[in-house]
């Protein structure tokens, strides 16, 4: 117990060493000036890796495999749809000129609302790995060629109001849904850490689960709404990652040797701020800028996700 | 006391159970014997609200078990299954701290940890407590997860094939314990078994199913008659008495 504890230590420690480095690392000019700048980058990558992070374990979690992640269920998929939509219902301008909060607690309720008719029902029985898989990964090409459908229907004016939000883009966070971002992570994080003990508990399964106890139609329907809460989160602040999840929670997991939540929890979570963190930070100051943190991310995710793909027979 | 009463149960049309009514008393080590898709495993996952009730009602000591909180009756009965598919990376002693799930919510007090030493000791996992499950061998990770069941520490044990995977050593070493379970904590123990002996030579009463009704209920020497094993499993058994003790050879 105490070795996996200590790991977790050890992790927030590199995600604080990182985070000190993004801060002062070639330091010019005003400082108050590129300090709040920094800071407020730094603020909206930590809640990118921890609803990451997070929301993957859960997802994981209660679909009983850990090579699953959000986006490949299609989940961040839903979120661009429901942007698109009101796009198309409300126009360019219409669309520019409503409170950017108001478009994400729209689209997160619209996502909200499809998630739970749609995934509710594979997630009242665990299905085997490979038909989730191919479910989610359908669903996502649903969800994306729907996206595209309606994009081709709106106006080219108006469709360059969405462009870029399509791939995920960590040098240009979008600042305006900071705020609200981080009350749902905070939230998010606080009622996954609550419930670390039952999650444990539901990663046995639905049959072990509900003879200790567990309520599982609602424990699920809580968790899902917990998931696409963060998806949502991270998706409107940087747009969709789809393995970076992946990556964190397989190294958090090799990392403390442990699934239980009180550890994974954190330590996917600490595991995701230093990748991101200390990725940007190298990209922005070793290779000038050069680099797209998330194309390199999703590079060693996906061939983590193969590898993982094809070592984990039969589960 | 577990009452069922009227329980029928179909699954995309096809009937698993039919209008089953059973009672089965407190203190007792009842074994449920059939063929192959008789419903027995169905009818555990029923009494233990695995499976939605769809007609008919199953109480708990008097608690109907589609109403009851699912917390409350974790701590009143629980359900080992044979397809508990989990593996992961849990040390035995992680799995059987489970069983205390129901009582501290996760977190383990001196008395769980008691009571998981001496569910371990008394599943012979002691020298496998820190081993991972993923390493074990089916029979081994069969005793651990009936170790967690008991060490839940409810009135009512339903095992779903407890013996699968065992060698005879274990099977016997199991029967007997739960024997033990019933006899001096005077807990309820309901076992699917497959070796009609076990059940002959362990069990205070046999319910005996086919195509999901109750075909015979009562104690093993009145179940167990060549006529009725005849009507359960389609061909002729001896059934002799050795010693005062049921024996049943069915094979050739």
């Amino acid at each position: 117990m105490n070795a996996a504890e200590r790991r977790v230590w050890f992790a927030a420690g590199l995600a604080l060493l990182c985070a000190a480095t993004f801060m002062t690392l070639g330091l010019r000019g005003n400082f108050a000036f590129v300090l709040e700048l920094r800071a407020v980058k730094l603020l909206a990558l930590v809640q990118v890796a921890v609803a990451v992070a997070v929301s993957t374990v859960l997802l994981q979690t209660v679909t009983g495999n850990r090579i699953l992640t959000p986006s490949i269920m299609g989940l961040d998929a839903l979120y661009l749809l429901g942007q698109t939509v009101m796009v198309f219902l409300l126009g360019g301008l219409g669309f520019a000129s409503v409170d950017p909060r108001m478009k994400f607690l729209c689209a997160l309720l619209a996502m909200v609302g499809v998630a739970a008719a749609v995934f509710l029902p594979i997630l009242r029985r665990q299905v085997p790995l490979f038909r989730m898989l191919l479910t989610g990964a359908l669903l996502g090409i649903l969800f994306r060629s729907l996206t595209s459908l309606v994009g081709r229907l709106i106006d080219p004016n108006d469709f360059a109001v969405l462009q870029g939000s399509g791939y995920a883009n960590f040098s240009a966070v979008r600042g305006d849904l900071l705020a609200l971002g981080l009350v749902l992570t905070a939230a998010g994080a606080a009622v996954a850490w609550r419930l670390r003990h039952v999650l444990d508990v539901v990663a046995l399964g639905p049959a072990a689960a509900i003879a200790l106890g567990i309520d599982w139609r609602r424990t699920v329907t809580g968790i899902l709404t917990l998931v696409v809460t963060l998806v949502a989160v991270s998706t409107a602040l940087v747009g969709p990652v789809v393995f970076l999840g992946l990556l964190v929670v397989a190294l958090a997991e090799r990392m403390t040797g442990t699934q239980r939540h009180a550890v994974l929890l954190p330590a996917s979570a600490l595991i995701a701020v230093a990748v991101l963190v200390g990725g940007q930070t190298v990209l922005q100051h070793g290779f000038g800028g050069a680099g797209t943190l998330g194309v390199i991310v999703e590079f060693v995710g996906g061939t983590l996700f193969l590898f993982l793909l094809a070592t984990e027979r039969g589960r | 006391m577990i009452e069922i009463e009227g329980v029928s149960l179909s699954h995309r049309g096809t009937p698993i159970l039919h209008e089953v009514s059973l009672a089965l008393p407190k203190g007792e080590l009842t074994a449920l014997i059939g063929p192959n898709g008789a419903g027995k495993s169905s009818l555990l996952s029923v009494v233990a609200r695995l499976q939605p009730l769809q007609s008919g009602s199953v109480a708990v000591d008097g608690l109907p078990v589609d109403r009851t909180p699912s917390r409350e009756l974790a701590r009143m009965l629980t359900i080992m299954r044979q397809d508990t598919g989990f593996a992961g990376r849990l040390t035995v002693r992680e799995l059987v701290g489970f069983g205390r799930f129901p009582h501290s919510r996760g977190r383990l007090t001196d008395e769980d940890r008691e009571r998981i030493d001496e569910a371990l000791a008394l599943f012979d996992l002691t020298a496998l407590a820190g081993r991972d499950l993923g390493t074990l061998s089916g029979g081994q990770r069969q005793r651990a997860f009936v170790a967690m069941a008991f060490c839940q520490g409810t009135d009512y044990l339903l095992l779903d094939e407890p013996l699968n995977n065992l060698d005879m050593m274990y099977a016997r070493q199991m029967m007997r314990l739960l024997r033990k379970v019933v006899d001096r904590r005077g807990r309820t123990v309901v076992i699917v078994l497959h070796d009609i002996n076990y059940a002959a030579a362990y069990a205070d009463r046999i319910v005996a199913m086919k195509d999901g009704r109750i075909v015979a209920h009562g104690p093993p020497n009145d179940v167990l008659t060549v006529g009725r094993l005849e009507q359960l499993y389609g061909y002729r058994m001896q059934v002799h008495r050795i010693d005062g003790r049921t024996m049943i050879r069915h094979h050739d």
